[in-house]
């Protein structure tokens, strides 16, 4: 039973197609690469695939999107207001719930943000403002990530941990990547892409950063 | 051969305003007439630095109103503007909104003396009605240009409700409670003028001090009126707001009755144009006569004066903000220099123009002059300080010119645009006010409607507020339209 399919279908923004002719389609359990130039239509395809999703998918935006006024604590608690009251959710921004700040806690004790958890969300170093977006994604309670550029803004230390915590806590990872070392990496499916269009979709096992210079020469194959 | 260009669009705004302001300014009547100004001015003087605090006993008292209906009407304009901003997206709230901030507050508070009386809800009302409109515009506006990206995260089949709470209001949140203390101070100005009309709040006893020519009350209450509002952000702080609205709820005397049989007088007869109140044959006539008297003998010079007046203190400000802004400017100004410059600024804009044009005119008796300074000092102490604040935030090289050269070369063309843009911006606040400064006896639209309202002609008063309110409406649609022509903008911060 596959998480979802796409057969020839189109995408793009304000009814405006950027991509045609897609095929693919996601098992449970896959760890999905999307690489390509930018403006190749890696992010719009990945948003495809979130909204197909839906409410089982927790999606980590390109720029984090963090709420600058909030704290860490409700950042991170935004991962499941899906699943609240409002009353609930009111009553969380005014005076956080203690069995809510425990549920939080345990996300965000392994990302070493645990002392952060009451501090704006504005007083983070770079790092720590891309952990929390994970944070966030990962007390969504669905068991699919769909992140793009998770690491574009980090040290690669920084990168593999995140990419690292991300394989180990959801069962599906669908990425948008412009490293192509980590996407191989971290991947075990590789989506090739090229002016709006899938070029490529193999097994990452074996491949070298070499085998994707395709998508990156111009005029190339 | 030379070569000439085609002025910018900025020019020939600027030149186009200079000109009409120059027409109007050949017209208008700015003559001094006391038949000693400077000696009324000395005595005045002498009262400012000699100031009694002991001599009214009601001096607490009045200070303690004025802030007391500033809190009440206030608060309450942010609760009402906030919902109404939720609904901003409504043309009907869109418009409700800009028909009630066209009406000065001290034209509600005259509707509401007839309805209510003294009783405290005049004054609540009169400032807690405008401002709403005015807060449900600049919160819609705070909403609308919040940070949006946060909604892409959001998980899938969240609430509405919850998504606003979370997203949508806590990063709007921190620019409503600066807009409020804003408003609290617009307010405490506010209600201190509301005593020129009656009300028992600091205007009332500033115009008796004033009409006894006793100066050195007059400077008592202005200094403890500055030091309110140059201490608030020190005594304002949240926890501590609600023990101020319960305060305020207590002193103020709701005891005051008012009977229900007035209001439903003025209501459904009162305010009826009296030819059909009248009725019989004919009234249908004599309605036409009544409109026709009154649109062309007082409406039309009204307005014309109105906007006369409007033309040349709104240019006038430009000018002297062109002087006011660098005396608060690191860019031009040393630190010593710039503290006398802020001093300066706080006074000229704490001080309500109203208050400001009342004391010029019993200075030089009654013409335009005292509206036009009265206005222009205040509003351009307020923009100056605005763009003061903006060239604190300019880098300037190095070897920038120093002096009148670098004032003019590098300085003016920086500040030019956000200038004009709040210029424009408080074109229709500056209208407002001159309406409204025709109570004091200017011959605005407010002369005419306060005749209306001593000869009890509500009929005639209602009509002619109506007008001063499409006047400010169309002024505001010109004003937006220059504005998006010129591509000039203001900041949430400098609303």
């Amino acid at each position: 039973m596959s998480l979802l399919e796409l057969r020839d279908e189109s995408a793009g923004y304000n009814g405006k197609e950027i991509l045609s002719g897609l095929n693919a389609r996601i098992d449970p359990g896959e760890r999905i690469a999307l690489v390509g130039e930018s403006g190749a239509g890696k992010s719009t395809l990945l948003r495809l695939f979130y909204e197909r999703l839906g409410a089982k998918a927790a999606l980590m935006p390109q720029d984090a999107a963090l709420v600058q006024a909030l704290t860490v604590f409700h950042n991170v608690y935004m991962g499941r207001l899906h699943q609240r009251s409002v009353w609930r959710n009111l009553r969380n921004l005014v005076l956080p719930a203690r069995d809510d700040v425990e549920d939080v806690r345990k996300v965000l004790v392994p990302l070493r943000l645990e002392e952060k958890m009451f501090s704006g969300v504005g007083q983070l170093s770079g790092g720590q403002y891309q952990r929390t977006a994970l944070a966030r994604a990962l007390f969504h309670t669905g068991d699919i990530i769909v992140a793009d550029e998770p690491v574009s803004s980090v040290d690669e230390h920084q990168a593999r941990e995140i990419l690292e915590t991300m394989n180990a806590q959801k069962n599906t990872v669908l990425l948008a990547m412009h490293d192509r070392a980590l996407a191989i990496e971290f991947a075990d499916r590789i989506i090739g892409m090229k002016d709006g269009r899938i070029v490529m979709d193999r097994k990452s096992a074996g491949m070298t950063p070499g085998d994707l210079d395709g998508l990156y020469l111009n005029g190339g194959a | 051969m030379t070569d000439r260009r085609d002025p910018s669009p900025l020019a020939r705004t600027t030149s186009g305003f200079l000109f009409v302001a120059i027409v109007c300014l050949v017209f208008a009547d700015i003559a001094i007439s006391t038949v000693d100004p400077w000696r009324e001015f000395g005595l005045l003087l002498e009262g400012i630095v000699t100031p009694d605090f002991y001599s009214t006993d009601s001096l607490a008292l009045a200070l303690g109103y004025t802030l007391a209906f500033a809190l009440l009407g206030v608060a309450l304009a942010n609760v009402v503007g906030f919902g109404l901003a939720l609904l901003f997206h409504r043309r009907a709230v869109r418009v409700g909104c800009a028909f009630i901030r066209a009406i000065h507050e001290l034209f509600w508070a005259l509707i509401f003396l007839q309805l209510f009386g003294l009783s405290p809800l005049t004054g609540v009302l009169a400032i807690a009605i405008p401002y709403s409109g005015i807060i449900a515009k600049v919160y819609a506006e705070i909403l609308e240009e919040a940070d949006q990206r946060p909604l892409s995260a959001v998980p899938v089949g969240s609430g509405r409700a919850s998504v606003f709470l979370f997203v949508r209001l806590p990063d709007a949140w921190a620019h409503f409670r600066n807009y409020s203390m804003y408003r609290l101070e617009c307010g405490l100005r506010s209600s201190a003028v509301l005593g020129f009309i009656g009300l028992p709040t600091l205007g009332f006893h500033l115009e008796s001090a004033f009409k006894q020519g006793q100066y050195s009350d007059v400077s008592a209450l202005l200094i403890l009126f500055y030091l309110i509002i140059a201490t608030m952000r020190i005594w304002m702080k949240k926890p501590l707001l609600p023990v101020y609205l319960a305060g305020a709820a207590i002193i103020l005397p709701w005891s005051v009755a008012f009977s229900w049989s007035n209001i439903l007088r003025f209501l459904t007869v009162d305010i009826v144009p009296y030819p059909l109140r009248v009725g019989g044959d004919g009234s249908l006539a004599a309605f036409g006569d009544w409109l026709a008297l009154l649109l062309f003998d007082q409406a039309w010079p009204g307005v014309v004066a109105t906007v006369q007046l409007t033309m040349i203190a709104l240019v006038a400000t430009g000018f002297l903000t062109l002087i006011f802004f660098p005396l608060i400017s690191p860019l031009l100004l040393g630190r010593a220099a710039r503290t006398g410059g802020h001093t300066f600024l706080v006074i000229a804009r704490s001080t309500p123009e109203y208050i400001l044009a009342f004391i010029l005119l019993n200075l030089w008796g009654p013409s335009m002059l005292p509206a036009i300074v009265a206005l222009s000092l205040h509003n351009a102490a307020i923009i100056g300080h605005l763009i003061g604040r903006y060239t604190e935030t300019v880098q300037l090289r190095l070897d920038a010119v120093k002096g009148a050269n670098r004032y003019f070369y590098e300085v003016l063309p920086r500040v030019y645009r956000p200038l004009l843009a709040l210029l424009f911006y408080r074109w229709e606040v500056i209208l407002r006010e001159t309406a409204i400064l025709g109570i004091l006896g200017i011959a605005t639209l407010g002369f005419y409607v306060d005749s209306a309202f001593a000869d009890l002609r509500f009929d005639r008063a209602l009509l002619l507020i109506l007008i001063t309110a499409m006047l400010n409406i169309c002024v505001d649609a010109i004003s937006r339209s220059i504005r998006s022509r010129l591509r000039l903008q203001t900041t949430l911060e400098q609303r």
